[in-house]
């Protein structure tokens, strides 16, 4: 602990108490509402045809759009690092468009270019395929929100990848597709897993995108986030903390893993493995 | 360690200091340096498939907000902003940004001095504690702070008993964008701090400088970058947060409408023109964010070229 510099009773209670206030006093209050549910009507709850149905569909398209994301973010995270070329920049400074467009906005732009009519619409529909008011429409809106986390966390790992094993085995004579899955694919492994459960856990609480173009009808296109806003909306508050929790705790588990994979990558590091 | 411990992935301010290994390049000359996918073929179908993707997800979505507000013209795009409602709407969002942000920079420069300068046990929880909004749905936290502040909440009694109205009000609005944004400026602020280190800060505190002139004077000049991203960020979300502020809003109309709501309503009421012309206002301030970050990543990456440190 560093005894010269002051500040550290102020800074520390500032942020517990800040922490306390906003993050950990809501928090609380939700498990309290939904402790108070008790287990019996929990599980009643939760295996209603309705709301099981939500679940389905919210963890099917955010499979879904984290497959997209995978592909797309590795492939992006690969050129913007391995390659020099006109706009590299541009896209770089793209790529956090989601982060800092309003959801409801990207919602709204996305349904306009989805609907039948529209830029993407029509030319699908031509196909037979349609997107808006249907499962595809929530996968395109949570892909949508989520494609900065794997292009983010690969980006570094695949800039700071040290060339001379990559090189050796050049010379060795392997060929590029046995270096990349041998070699650089592991070395990003983590990262890039890191980045995939990060964009699957936006996916499942995404609301404001997926609203405009999902149709939002129960049983078929009705996501999770949008059936608990509808059961405050209802005032059945015992129906909407269970339905809260649940999310929260899948958002736990998947921040406990992360947290693994992060532990795994810097002891990978460690040892020089 | 610690360097690297945060899970959020925009935190670019750091991966912009941090150079490529110089491993090979001192052993090879550089004609011999052909890596994986360097190929013509490979490159040209990497990068072309690439941009083509890139162009359809990020380009054509926004293209398509401005092209959409003025399918009518500019006359009916402008008209769009005279609604009183939608006036209202853009007030309120200012002013919900200008009490939030100042809170959040504050919070923001509280943990990062804590969490960078000193080492105590549970720091790691800290960190994780400070980012946690960010995993956490945004109606998640409406439905918590509802559980808090509601009728029915924890506090609801004693905030009915005296007359004090927190939910479906402003306060509420300031509440739930107070817990989304929380992690943004500590988030850009805890990393570069642990890499400067804190050999500035002793030296000021040996030659007699208060606290508080230290702050002023020695770390935030030093930081003021990551400082002015962060909240543009956080201002970026805060003017457009939609989950958590529908939850705790009521949705009136010219009382808690803020923008994103306000889109909203319009798009349910038939209107999309003025739909997508108040969704251009609030893509201007996203396309200013990103041009804000692109300005400062520039200059850093100077400035790490010259100084050979992580950025001012």
């Amino acid at each position: 602990m560093n005894r010269v510099i002051p500040g550290y009773p102020l800074s520390l209670g500032i942020t517990l108490f800040y922490l306390c206030l906003i993050v950990l006093l809501p928090l609380g209050a939700l498990v309290w509402q939904a402790l108070d549910v008790g287990w019996e009507r929990y599980v009643a709850i939760m295996s209603g045809a309705r709301t099981a149905s939500a679940f389905r569909v919210t963890l099917t398209t955010a499979a879904l759009a984290t497959l997209f994301n995978a592909v797309y973010g590795l492939a992006l995270a690969w050129v913007l690092v391995r390659y020099e070329f006109p706009g590299r920049r541009f896209i770089d400074a793209l790529v956090d468009v989601p982060f800092a467009l309003p959801t409801a906005v990207a919602g709204l732009a996305l349904s306009a270019l989805f609907v039948k009519n529209g830029w993407f619409g029509a030319p699908l529909a031509a196909l037979g395929i349609s997107v808006a008011y249907t499962p595809l429409g929530i996968a395109a809106a949570m892909a949508f929100t989520s494609i900065p986390f794997v292009v983010r966390t690969v980006q570094p790992v695949l800039e700071d990848l040290a060339t001379d094993v990559e090189e050796a085995a050049a010379t060795l004579g392997a060929s590029d597709w046995r270096i990349f899955a041998r070699i650089i694919f592991p070395a990003i492994f983590p990262a890039f897993l890191t980045g995939a459960s990060l964009a699957f856990a936006r996916s499942l609480g995404e609301f404001g995108a997926i609203i405009f173009i999902a149709g939002n009808l129960p049983l078929k296109t009705e996501v999770v986030s949008l059936l608990t806003f509808i059961r405050i909306e209802e005032y059945d508050y015992p129906a909407a903390a269970a339905i809260a929790s649940t999310l929260l705790g899948l958002a736990f588990v998947l921040l406990f893993l992360v947290n693994m994979i992060q532990l795994w990558q810097q002891r990978r590091i460690g040892t020089g493995d | 360690m610690s360097d690297h411990s945060s899970p959020q992935p925009a935190a670019t301010t750091s991966s912009a200091t941090t150079s490529s290994a110089p491993f090979g390049a001192v052993s090879h000359p550089p004609a011999r340096r052909i890596r994986v996918g360097d190929g013509p073929r490979t490159r040209a179908l990497l990068i072309g498939s690439v941009l083509f993707v890139t162009a359809l997800v990020l380009v054509v979505p926004l293209l398509a907000i401005f092209a959409e507000a003025l399918r009518h013209g500019w006359g009916a795009y402008l008209t769009s902003f005279a609604a009183p409602d939608t006036q209202y709407a853009m007030l309120l969002t200012l002013c919900v940004a200008l009490i939030v942000v100042p809170i959040n920079i504050g919070f923001g420069i509280a943990s990062a001095w804590c969490i960078a300068k000193f080492r105590f046990r549970g720091r790691n929880l800290l960190v994780a504690l400070v980012e946690l909004p960010f995993s956490i749905s945004p109606i998640i936290a409406g439905v918590a702070y509802l559980f808090v502040y509601g009728a029915q909440g924890l506090l609801g009694p004693f905030l009915e008993a005296h007359d004090i109205k927190i939910m479906f009000a402003v306060p509420g609005i300031v509440l739930a964008s107070l817990f989304v944004t929380a992690p943004f400026v500590a988030r850009e602020l805890i990393p570069l701090m642990i890499a400067q280190g804190s050999e500035e800060e002793e030296a000021a505190v040996t030659l007699g400088a208060g606290g508080w002139r230290i702050l002023r004077l020695v770390t935030l000049p030093n930081v003021r970058f990551a400082l002015l991203y962060g909240a543009a960020l956080c201002n970026a979300r805060v003017m457009g947060e939609f989950g958590a502020v529908s939850v705790v809003s009521g949705n009136i109309r010219g009382q808690t409408n803020t923008l994103p709501l306000q889109i909203e309503l319009l798009y349910q009421d038939n209107n999309a023109i003025a739909a997508f012309a108040v969704a251009t206002v609030l893509t201007a301030v996203a396309l200013v964010t990103l041009v804000v970050k692109a300005i400062i990543e520039r200059l850093d990456a100077a400035r790490v070229k010259a100084q050979g440190r992580p950025g001012h």
